[in-house]
């Protein structure tokens, strides 16, 4: 019987939550690395009990963790990032220039078609690559290299890349984001980078449409339509229709359109989610209302999806990589909080129970659909 | 024969006892080549993979002296070197 297997990265360890298709019942295992701060697990999807685990901490470093059967075990594996060549500069906070200087894995993308290929996100920004299962990382270079490094600048939590899409119909085709620097797409498998930022307008930097520099929280594409991203930003969600060279605003009638996740309906290529957040100084819901808005028509449009979430004395945040869609007949969509909830709607976001509700804060929330 | 503690994380990192002997040198560099190659999975903890510095929030210390500041090559104690004493991996005590 098909099933979900949740993975939830936090401050203080790793959780799977995992249930039959029909999301009622839930078995909780952890914590994994009991302690640790974990930003993310990742599934293959080549491969479901291949998994990738990023566990670090302030005292002892990055730990990257892999488990060959869906979390049960787990193996400490390679874990040095070290920059190509010659670091180089980046802004620092104030103003002046600083060295790369690697602090931790915010994302492990791996492939869709090969278990022991993945690509991590890293902080300061670059992205890695491996293809022995994560024993070895090899900078993807060109990103870093690109002319533009010397602009790109830490946002608060630290100059990180925290979203890759892999383009499901061209396995070169690959788009990145980082904070605070903006989008970047590669088209030749990582060799050549080009900043895609085209329509973006960010107040909080020296020229707002400046072609880096913008605080991008995270993107979503659906596999059917690799043309078309979604994008939440520090402010504003947006999309493009051209593979990210040019982009519309959507945030239409939401509340606010700041936030941290996005994320897409798993058959309903317009369908899109964000959880919208009072401002920037305040990093909770508007009102104390925890809403999550769906829009049905690729944007513009929201509705706010409040049934089982709290309408009241709310105050959580939901984390850029904490949000995630499974691919049942009926979409599921899974949310964790900074709170240590974890949500979970098996009706596309109509109604929502709490599967947990006392984790340390979530950082990362994904699903795999188990077959 | 040198004996290492190590903290509870590295011990569940490297799937090993609280406390571990080794056939090292007297030295840090020693002490820690040999853990590292024992357990792999501690690479990186302890030191800087590409530099060989101390982690800044990792400490030495043995026969109640702080050991953290010294040179890498600088010989240990004589009662860790003798296996009177252990050599202590500490986290500083730091954040929540």
């Amino acid at each position: 019987m098909s099933g979900v297997r949740v993975l939830v990265g936090t401050r203080k360890g790793a959780f799977v939550l995992a249930s039959d298709a029909r999301r009622q019942d839930w078995q909780v295992s952890g914590p994994h690395f009991a302690g640790w701060e974990v930003y993310h697990v990742a599934g293959s999807p080549a491969d479901p009990d291949r998994l990738y685990a990023s566990q670090s901490s302030g005292w002892f470093g990055q730990v990257i963790q892999r488990s060959d059967d869906g979390g049960r075990n787990w193996e400490a594996v390679g874990n040095d990032f070290t920059y190509a060549g010659v670091p180089g500069q980046h802004q620092w906070y104030d103003g002046t220039l600083r060295p790369w200087e690697f602090t931790r894995v915010w994302h492990l993308e791996p492939s869709l078609t090969d278990p022991d290929t993945v690509y991590a996100g890293v902080q300061d920004a670059a992205l890695f690559k491996t293809t022995d299962g994560a024993q070895t990382w090899e900078e993807v270079r060109g990103l870093r290299e690109h002319g533009s490094g010397p602009d790109w600048q830490p946002g608060a939590g630290g100059m990180c890349l925290h979203t890759i899409l892999l383009d499901p119909s061209d396995e070169n085709r690959m788009i990145i984001a980082i904070s605070a620097a903006g989008v970047f797409r590669t088209e030749d498998g990582g060799a050549n980078w080009d900043p895609i930022n085209k329509g973006l307008l960010s107040n909080g930097i020296p020229s707002p449409a400046a072609e880096v520099g913008h605080c991008v929280h995270n993107l979503a594409m659906h596999p059917s339509r690799p043309q078309t991203i979604f994008m939440q930003k520090h402010w504003d969600v947006m999309r493009s229709d051209d593979g990210g060279d040019s982009w519309t605003e959507i945030s239409g009638d939401l509340p606010t359109d700041f936030g941290f996740p996005i994320a897409v309906h798993s058959h309903e290529p317009e369908t899109v989610y964000v959880v919208p957040i009072t401002s920037d100084g305040q990093h909770f819901p508007p009102e104390g209302k925890l809403r999550v808005y769906r829009s049905r028509t690729g944007g513009h449009e929201w509705e706010p999806l409040t049934a089982g979430l709290p309408q009241q004395h709310c105050y959580v945040d939901i984390l850029r990589d904490a949000m995630a869609v499974d691919s049942l007949d009926e979409c599921g969509i899974y949310f964790g909080t900074t709170g240590g909830q974890v949500y979970a709607s098996a009706d596309s976001g109509d109604s929502w129970t709490a599967i947990v509700r006392d984790l340390p804060p979530v950082l990362s929330v994904e699903v795999q659909t188990l077959p | 024969m040198i004996r290492v503690v190590l903290p509870a994380h590295l011990c569940a990192l490297a799937k090993c006892g609280k406390e571990i002997q080794l056939d090292a040198g007297a030295t840090q560099r020693a002490v820690l080549d040999e853990l590292e190659a024992r357990y792999p999975a501690l690479r990186g903890t302890l030191r800087d993979p590409n530099t060989g510095h101390r982690r800044a929030f990792v400490r030495f210390f043995a026969c109640e002296e702080d050991l953290s500041h010294e040179p890498p090559d600088a010989p240990l104690p004589a009662p860790v070197a003798a296996g009177t004493e252990p050599l202590l991996v500490i986290g500083a005590m730091a954040g929540g």
